[in-house]
């Protein structure tokens, strides 16, 4: 063979991310196509978590559905079993009473604290600060002994049932959640300085993955994901449920669209959680916590829609009935399977490194995308 | 059923700090009779090893090695010990006194593991990958001047022997990258090499400025002229910025945070030693570490004045200054994120090497004039 026979192959490199990986926050896998260090394509790959939850639910009494949800967004899972049981009280017209309301816009405000800090911990060590990652794991720990205490469970709470909640909040839980807030802004504003002003962390997320308004609208992005492209879309203010039309509280969004506007909001929405948690806590009405609804449990014929705002974004439920105890069809709109679309759009020209923070960024749990 | 919240640990600060000093100082004091003890006794024995070369090179080589493998299992029990300070947790506590042996234990579990060579790889290079990387970092100890008796090979161009041997280690790494036939590995060795290379010329360009002060390549030299007052404090204008660079450049010699992308976890799964384990996994980590203390020692010779200091013996002094430099990296280490390639190689190119560059000139118009 002589020189000339040789062709040197220059074709790029194929490089699968995932499933098994650091940064892919689950069994994400991520087919990139790389010319050195610079991404040409992105393909995600999902379905290794697929369990057919869609499927149990059909198979199942209305009431059993729920610990299925805990399995959806396994980091929020109290804002799942809001969605699903808010369509199964719209199917079968049951009115939830009041305090019931305010308890679990409390829960899901709590979860909502625990999840964005999995995400502050598990972001900046992406991006290498791995210290970041030991402290909001330390304040995610006071939320989730609170919602132990309330619940029995730290992370599959099967808490927030068709009809309100099984249980009252236990004795002590209200100074518990007010001794936490008093720390709180306090711990989060000391992780914010560390990171939020460091040069690197800065140079490393300002202008990367950068969403334009209209393509986080074209793609169907919700969430933190498209606040953080300047649209100020949530499901709580734009079409309030259980009590958050009471609530006051501030929408952040930051226009910029890149991976540090994205995570100034979830920072921001933190913030606003503590005042909704204070809120519930002062103007919670004494009174029942449960409708009674019949053993066998069948709505009329019909469908319902249930629209949330989980952690990730606008997680919805759709619900349909024949008339039988079992649900017809139920299909769940996940916003981390959405926010996945937009990275085959995003990835292209950027560099292996900053794979890792926009997808970081979207905070996607892959329990939710594979359902 | 009340609510229960996690408090934190019961410590008493104040208490582990007046601890720790006091232990600091029966260790220095316990290393520092060391120096007294009589070894004029074995002075038959060290003539005869003066006698024989090659026994000689042979025993030097055996202590440098010993040394390193003894400084690594401490540095890396320190830096467990210091990024568990740092994250508010207490670090490994179980085996032996606070975790001290926790090393050993690791290191004996290494070697006890399967040598794994992956089917596809390399062989050649796979296996010999880990020893480019590690006897380079071991020649280059050879030269780092303890005390002005306690060098390994002491001769008129060390610092550039210093310099020029610790490049080698930039082959192993490719060479692990390559022959791992792994996409990580490649990538993570195709960093390291653009990463070492790059930080080479500031990191030269600053010795360079020391030694045009110092008149000599001779690292004992170099210390000896510090003997008045430190480099950083007789010069302070030249020589503060100047060890701002050296550090900033030693960082990613050792692929240290915020430097670490050749093996950036988050990104690379394990970078150019993916597909190590057991002895030769050790081996890069020895290395590491071993290159860790090189760096924070060379730093010490060249700005810090080496042994120089009142009181404790001279081998005692540069440990402690090393100690104290590498606690300074682990600080870095442990609160910084990682920096992309592309800002990595800008910030070499673009700040580092002009700054350097500048800090040459400066250097030699002021020994022009001066």
């Amino acid at each position: 063979m002589t020189l000339t026979d040789t062709e040197i192959s220059s074709t790029g490199m194929r490089l699968n991310l995932g499933p098994q990986h650091p940064s892919t926050h689950g069994v994400l896998r991520l087919l990139v196509e790389l010319d050195g260090e610079v991404i040409h394509s992105c393909r995600p790959m999902i379905g290794y978590l697929h369990r057919g939850l869609e499927k149990m639910f059909e198979a199942r009494p209305y009431r059993q559905t729920i610990p299925f949800t805990d399995r959806l967004d396994y980091l929020a899972s109290l804002n799942c079993n809001l969605a699903i049981s808010q369509a199964i009280e719209r199917l079968g017209g049951v009115e939830v009473p009041e305090r019931a309301q305010y308890i679990r816009v409390l829960l899901c405000e709590l979860n909502r604290i625990a999840s964005h800090l999995v995400f502050l911990g598990t972001f900046a060590s992406d991006l290498g600060a791995t210290t970041v990652f030991l402290y909001s794991f330390r304040e995610r720990e006071k939320v989730i002994d609170l919602l132990e205490a309330m619940t029995g469970a730290r992370l599959t709470y099967n808490y927030i049932r068709p009809g309100g909640v099984p249980e009252d909040l236990p004795e002590g839980f209200a100074e518990g959640v007010r001794a936490f807030l008093d720390e709180f802004p306090r711990a989060l504003d000391e992780n914010d300085r560390l990171l939020t002003g460091n040069g690197i962390f800065r140079a490393r997320l300002e202008g990367v993955g950068v969403i334009s308004p209209e393509m986080a609208i074209a793609h169907g992005a919700s969430g933190p994901v498209i606040r953080g492209s300047g649209v100020p879309y949530d499901i709580r203010r734009i079409a309030p449920y259980e009590v958050y039309d009471r609530m006051e509280f501030h929408v952040p969004a930051f226009a910029e669209g890149d991976c540090l506007a994205r995570y100034r909001v979830r920072i921001e929405e933190m913030r606003q959680s503590a005042r909704i948690i204070t809120q519930c806590l002062r103007e919670m009405p004494e009174g029942e916590i449960m409708t009674k609804m019949p053993k066998i449990f069948k709505p009329p014929v019909g469908e319902a829609y249930s629209r949330t705002e989980s952690p990730r974004g606008e997680l919805s439920v759709m619900m349909v009935s024949d008339g039988t105890p079992n649900p017809a069809r139920v299909h769940v709109r996940a916003p981390s399977f959405v926010h996945l679309s937009l990275l085959p759009a995003l990835l292209p020209g950027t560099k292996i490194a900053d794979v890792v923070a926009i997808l970081g960024s979207f905070d996607t749990v892959l329990g939710e995308v594979d359902r | 059923m009340s609510v229960q919240t996690s408090q934190p640990a019961r410590t008493a600060p104040g208490g582990q700090l007046v601890l720790g000093l006091i232990l600091t100082l029966v260790l220095v004091g316990l290393v520092s009779a060391l120096a007294y003890l009589p070894w004029y006794l074995l002075a038959p024995a060290t003539k005869f090893i003066a006698a024989h070369p090659v026994l000689n090179a042979f025993l030097d080589a055996l202590v440098v090695c010993a040394f390193i493998a003894a400084q690594c299992l401490f540095l890396i029990w320190l830096e467990r010990k210091f990024a568990g300070w740092l994250q508010a947790r207490l670090g490994p506590m179980h085996v032996g006194w606070k975790g001290t042996f926790q090393t050993v234990a690791d290191a004996v579990k290494l070697l006890l593991k399967e040598d794994i060579i992956p089917t596809h790889a390399d062989r050649p290079l796979f296996v010999i990958a880990p020893y480019l990387v590690f006897v380079p970092t071991v020649l280059a100890f050879m030269v780092l001047p303890f005390s002005l008796s306690w060098v390994g090979y002491d001769f008129g161009l060390s610092a550039l022997f210093a310099l020029s041997i610790s490049t080698v280690a930039a082959m192993g790494i490719l060479a692990a990258g390559w022959g791992s036939n792994n996409k990580y590995s490649l990538l993570g060795g195709v960093r390291a090499v653009a990463q070492l290379l790059s930080y080479e010329i500031p990191m030269v360009l600053v010795v360079l400025a020391v030694v045009m002060l110092a008149d000599t390549l001779s690292l004992t030299q170099i210390v000896q002229r510090q003997a008045g007052l430190w480099n950083i404090a007789a010069q302070p204008l030249l020589m503060a910025p100047a060890f701002l660079i050296y550090f900033a450049c030693s960082l990613a010699e050792v692929n240290r945070a915020p430097f670490d992308l050749p093996e950036a976890e988050s990104e690379l799964v394990g970078g150019f030693h993916t597909e190590y384990s057991g002895m030769r996994f050790a081996f890069f980590f020895l290395a590491e570490f071993a290159n860790n203390f090189f760096s924070a020692g060379l730093a010490v010779v060249l700005f810090f004045g080496g042994w120089l200091g009142p009181g404790l013996p001279a081998p005692v002094w540069f440990t402690l200054k090393v100690l104290l430099l590498i606690g300074l990296m682990m600080w870095v280490r442990w609160t910084l994120p990682r920096l992309r390639i592309d800002q990595m190689m800008g910030f070499c190119w673009k700040l580092l090497v002009p700054l350097a560059l500048a800090l040459l000139c400066a250097t030699a118009l002021w020994l022009v004039k001066g």
